[in-house]
């Protein structure tokens, strides 16, 4: 019923786990990040986290805020994260998944937002700043669409919260692995594996790392424990530095750590 | 059940937590220590003593009828927070959330702040209880209100200057937000405003409602009644509804809160959030916003850098959709004429926020007429204002006249 839940359980038959690679609308122009995306799925990424710029990104560290900064002052609009969900899904048979936070979609009215996003061929929401206990309209739309919905979790979060973002959780859950906002880092915290374990624990069938991966050996190393790696400050850095054909090459790089191996 | 009795997480359709899940765990411990604080009377003891002997409390009313002949004949009654400790009534809160990190073991705390009066409040209470102390301070505002900083800095706080987004209130909160996601472990977030995510709403109220609970036995005591009108000004709205709080179920008593308009409410330059702005989520709460139609943040406008913030805390909005308290827009000009006028009848200069309060007081003793009594929260003092002032009136260059 997921295309996300599925591309990842196909990877995890295979013996290794999936590839998520974030990019956000927009940056450096919006022709660009549409080719950028097709290019990392081309070269690797089986699940496309597709960020939609916000003003006041809590979540996000110093290169994804300058990148979607640089967006908004291009002009970036929400309409133009449905044409790029829909140009990507036109080119690339992986998953488009949007991140956002909550206020575009509360102001852009959630059930119509819903609508317009299976519309473009996306396949669901990735929802850094909307916790289960304020999600009660999205899990409807959701539920009426059929868009997967993916909750964060936290190494602080209880068991009892984990319990509850696992059973609202549709494509994966989102493992925040360390206490922070995104950025590369050069070890990826511990904490990550154990959260990954309270989840599976809590009933998790698919669990995905975030934040902080940014080499394939970190890649190799989540897959170890984990469904998915998500990778995105390395990548929005290769394409604000090298452009389309340095992000194609990163995220082939980054690939290696989630070939299978043999 | 009772206005006053409102304790969040939501305020009818306002308030709640719109946060990533990683502040979740930290804002539950949060809440419950202060549920526990709220209950004990060793913690209301230790607060009650420091707003004494520290603070300065009770606050003094004046009564200022010179600067009343200006508004119909009014009487206008001000409350002095202006002469709390550190200059403001941030002091109230920041004392109370200070305790409360030393009750749950933390050892650093952060903070926002727009003008500085926040930031010198908490920087104050750091160097009072030996924390370790961080202040978001957008780099627009580091300009304008150099002199908080230099204070700040000189209480031993570290201030790190914010470059991101509109480089003010917004992004210094955005900013501290990530500080505290990533260092939650040791770290308390002592918010300045009754905005954000529960329980900062429900808990800088209940710090700050000792402003309208002194005044109205205060008033009550100079007038023999109620008075007819509470003004405040309100960028996140702390002062507001510190004041506002204690009349709530007073039914003859109007509360109105003044914002920011800027070069005017019909012009792109104000932060008239409940005037002008929809419901929406910024900063972990749903409440009124300045937003564009795909729900990004507008950035707000004020020559006052306390008021110069486009949300506004959940209560608010709350009070205003169910028509308990009206709010208004005061521009730039009416606040800096309210300043001056204060400032040459009564001896008083306000702080450039406050002056948004007295400027409505002003237009509401016009309406109400002469029989009226209106409080006014007179919530800060305008030292930290004079370059602004000294600007806008050229009274600085060597060659300037009395304005």
């Amino acid at each position: 019923m997921s295309a996300v839940a599925d591309v990842i359980r196909t990877r995890v038959d295979a013996g290794t786990g999936a590839l998520v690679g974030y990019l956000p609308v927009g940056f450096p122009t919006f022709d660009e990040s549409v080719d950028a995306a097709v290019a990392i799925a081309q070269s690797g990424v089986d699940i496309i986290e597709l960020g939609l710029p916000y003003s006041d990104p809590v979540m996000d560290g110093p290169v994804i805020q300058a990148a979607t900064q640089q967006a908004l002052a291009r002009g970036f609009r929400l309409s133009h994260g449905f044409e790029a969900v829909r140009r990507i899904t036109d080119q690339v048979s992986a998953p488009v998944l949007l991140m956002t936070y909550w206020n575009p979609v509360l102001s852009y009215g959630v059930e119509r937002f819903a609508d317009d996003l299976v519309d473009a061929g996306g396949a669901g929401l990735i929802t850094p700043d909307l916790i289960r206990d304020e999600a009660e309209e999205w899990l409807a739309a959701s539920e009426r669409t059929g868009l997967d919905r993916v909750f964060l979790a936290a190494p602080s979060s209880s068991d009892a919260r984990l319990v509850r973002a696992v059973e609202v959780s549709r494509g994966f859950v989102y493992a925040v692995s360390t206490m922070g906002i995104t950025g590369a880092r050069s070890d990826v915290d511990s904490a990550a594996r154990g959260l990954v374990a309270r989840l599976r624990d809590a009933g998790a069938q698919s669990a995905c790392v975030g934040l902080g991966i940014s080499t394939a050996q970190q890649v190799r190393e989540v897959l170890d424990y984990a469904d998915g790696a998500i990778v995105g400050s390395a990548l929005v850095s290769a394409l604000s530095s090298g452009g389309v054909d340095a992000v194609a090459s990163v995220a082939a790089e980054l690939a290696t750590g989630a070939a299978r191996r043999g | 059940m009772a206005l006053r009795d409102e304790t969040g997480p939501y305020f009818g359709e306002f308030g709640g937590r719109y946060v990533p899940e990683s502040l979740v765990e930290a804002l539950d411990e949060l809440s419950e220590a202060w549920e526990l604080a709220k209950l004990d009377p060793a913690f209301h003891a230790e607060l009650d003593a420091l707003l004494k002997d520290y603070v300065g409390r009770p606050s003094v009313i004046t009564e200022v009828q010179r600067f009343a002949r200006h508004a119909g004949g009014a009487r206008i009654i001000l409350k002095r927070e202006d002469l709390n400790h550190t200059g403001s009534h941030k002091i109230n809160n920041v004392l109370g959330q200070a305790l409360l990190t030393k009750r749950i073991g933390k050892t650093r705390v952060i903070a926002e702040t727009g003008a500085g009066q926040h930031g010198v409040a908490t920087a104050t209470a750091a160097a009072l209880f030996g924390l370790d102390c961080v202040i978001y301070m957008g780099e627009v505002d580091t300009e304008r209100q150099a002199l908080n900083v230099a204070r700040m800095r000189l209480l031993g706080a570290e201030v790190i200057p914010v470059t991101t987004g509109s480089r003010t209130l917004k992004d210094a909160i955005n900013e501290a937000m990530r500080d505290w996601v990533t260092n939650v472990g040791d770290t308390n977030y002592i918010f300045g405003t009754v905005a954000g995510p529960h329980p900062f709403p429900a808990m800088v109220r209940d710090l700050q409602k000792v402003i309208g609970e002194e005044a109205r036995e205060q008033v009550l005591a100079l007038t023999g009644r109620l008075p007819d009108a509470v003004a405040a000004c309100v960028g996140g709205g702390s002062n507001a509804m510190g004041i506002f709080h204690a009349f709530l179920d007073d039914t003859s008593v109007g509360l109105y809160g003044f914002e920011a308009a800027g070069d005017g409410v019909d012009t792109p330059r104000h932060a008239a959030t409940i005037s002008k702005g929809r419901p929406g989520v910024l900063h972990g709460a749903r409440s009124f916003l300045l937003q564009d139609e795909d729900g990004q943040t507008v950035e707000s406008h004020s020559i006052s850098a306390g008021l110069d913030y486009p949300g506004v805390g959940p209560e608010h909005s709350w009070l205003s959709s169910i028509g308990r308290a009206t709010y208004r827009g005061v521009t730039d000009a009416a606040a800096m004429d309210a300043l001056r006028l204060l400032s040459r009848t009564e001896g008083i200069i306000p702080a450039i926020e406050s002056s948004h309060a007295l400027a409505g007081a002003l237009e509401l003793g016009r309406e109400l007429g002469q029989d009226a009594v209106i409080l006014v929260n007179l919530s800060g003092r305008g030292d930290k204002d004079m370059e602004t002032a000294g600007r806008y009136f050229d009274l600085i260059d060597a060659g300037a006249e009395q304005s």
